[in-house]
């Protein structure tokens, strides 16, 4: 834990906002990670974790305020978005590993086409990739034969292939069987010691507490509270932190 | 008067006739769907497209096309074209059929690509894009591949329709398999000829779902 640089500001959202229709999601967000931080978001569900995790990679469109990536202010019409998105990696709850692709082409498809790297050094890296998560005899497999986990683990490299400068965890364990769990998080967890930037929205209190250097509790569209681990699990101030821990913490 | 004929009798001696309609028949509706599809995609990506100006052409040019009768819409290419556009006239009038039947396939098949496509889930496109993948990269790599799963089962119940659609055509003397109605009622043979074409276009239809449920399994087995 604890490489962060803060002196420099990876990602910063200005009074984010996000609307769907009437119903306000995100109420103007303010907020900077610093390259090599660790940031968890926990918060009740429909508070707005995971919108304000779309919010900084375009995949949900702001309804207002901007958020800004390595100095430049993001806007999903501007053609560079798609550079931008190269250097920021992302993980779903629900995986979203390309079924028709096998687990090396997973992994090529993106830097081949988007970074014209070489197909056999692409190939090489993704091997290397894979020896990393353990998948190293599924190369020539598809995804329909790979449990849970291990598709988890691949969406994981795969994002990393594009070599990100920070990498969005969305729920990476939602949708594990719990036997799955540790896997995908101990790979996180290495990541996240190699220095590798992350945010990363989860229900697994445990983890955050021990991974963060920073956890945001966002609820009602809002940051809540902010604080290290050890101040938002043993000293939470909020009102709603504190009935928010109380319900998910034994 | 009696029956005339058996039917057996009828096929035996002018089996010609029938299977050179049986040909037309598939011809039409090949050229109909062939065409259709490519035009199809066309008015699929309008329908897909993120402007409003060409989601409404397109599902206004869907709509005419699927809410009003082929046959009107056949009779309407027949007669209005040549009047519409005189150059034309020295131009086949099948062409202007086959034109009809083309537009008509197209309406159907561009619903049948924007369902395939839209029927691939979300994330997929989230993940590529979350990648930096382009959004033409990503149709073509990531959401087609997947689509066309959906779509060239339901491409082939387009033509499999077609067979039976082309049967209009007859009325403007193309010479498909409804044709031979015609031809044969010059000779007073009325009712033997509905019976054989009937079951041709049975056994045409019956074969051909046979393959395409043939296809589906095939195609589902990499899921």
């Amino acid at each position: 834990m604890t490489k962060a640089n803060l002196n420099e500001v990876l990602i910063e959202t200005v009074d984010l906002k996000k609307n769907f229709g009437d119903l306000e999601v995100l109420k103007g967000i303010n907020e900077k990670i610093y390259r090599g931080e660790v940031v968890t978001i926990i918060g009740p569900s429909g508070g707005g974790k995971s919108t304000f995790l779309r919010c900084l990679n375009m995949l949900e469109e702001p309804t207002g305020g901007k958020v800004i990536f390595e100095g430049d202010v993001l806007d999903a019409k501007s053609t560079d978005l798609n550079l931008h998105r190269q250097k920021i990696g992302m993980v779903f709850q629900q995986f979203n590993v390309f079924p028709h692709l096998t687990v090396l082409e997973n992994i090529t498809l993106a830097p081949t086409l988007e970074l014209g790297v070489p197909k056999a050094d692409a190939e090489a890296e993704a091997k290397d990739l894979l020896k990393m998560v353990g998948l190293e005899e599924k190369v020539n497999e598809y995804p329909r034969k790979l449990s849970g986990g291990q598709k988890q683990r691949l969406a994981i490299v795969r994002a990393l292939a594009m070599h990100p400068d920070v990498m969005l965890f969305d729920e990476p364990t939602s949708a594990l069987d719990p036997e799955m769990v540790k896997g995908v998080l101990d790979v996180i967890q290495e990541l996240a010691e190699s220095g590798m930037t992350c945010v990363i929205v989860t229900h697994e209190m445990g983890f955050a507490k021990q991974i963060s250097d920073r956890v945001l509790f966002i609820d009602g569209g809002v940051i809540a509270e902010e604080g290290t681990p050890e101040e938002m699990f043993e000293h939470p101030q909020n009102p709603r932190t504190i009935e928010f821990l109380s319900k998910v913490l034994y | 008067m009696g029956l005339g004929p058996g039917i057996l009798d009828v096929l035996r001696d002018y089996y010609p006739i029938f299977l050179r309609g049986m040909v037309g028949t598939l011809e039409y509706a090949f050229i109909a769907v062939f065409f259709g599809s490519i035009l199809g995609a066309l008015i699929a990506l309008i329908n897909l497209s993120k402007s409003k100006i060409l989601n409404t052409i397109g599902t206004v040019y869907v709509n005419v096309l699927r809410g009003t009768p082929l046959l009107v819409q056949m009779y309407i290419a027949y007669f209005f074209i040549p009047i519409a556009i005189p150059a034309l006239n020295s131009v086949s009038k099948v062409v202007y059929v086959l034109l009809a039947l083309i537009l008509n396939s197209s309406a159907y098949v561009s619903e049948i690509i924007r369902g395939g496509i839209n029927s691939v889930d979300k994330g997929q496109t989230e993940a590529a894009r979350s990648l930096g993948m382009t959004a033409s990269h990503t149709m073509t790599k990531i959401v087609l591949p997947q689509a066309i799963k959906n779509i060239l089962p339901a491409l082939a119940n387009e033509y499999i329709a077609m067979i039976k659609e082309t049967s209009l055509a007859g009325t403007f003397m193309l010479y498909e398999l409804m044709y031979t109605r015609t031809l044969l009622a010059n000779k007073f043979l009325i009712w033997q000829p509905l019976f054989i074409i009937a079951a041709i276009y049975l056994m045409l239809t019956l074969v051909l779902s046979a393959g395409v449920r043939f296809m589906e399994k095939r195609l589902s087995v990499s899921d």
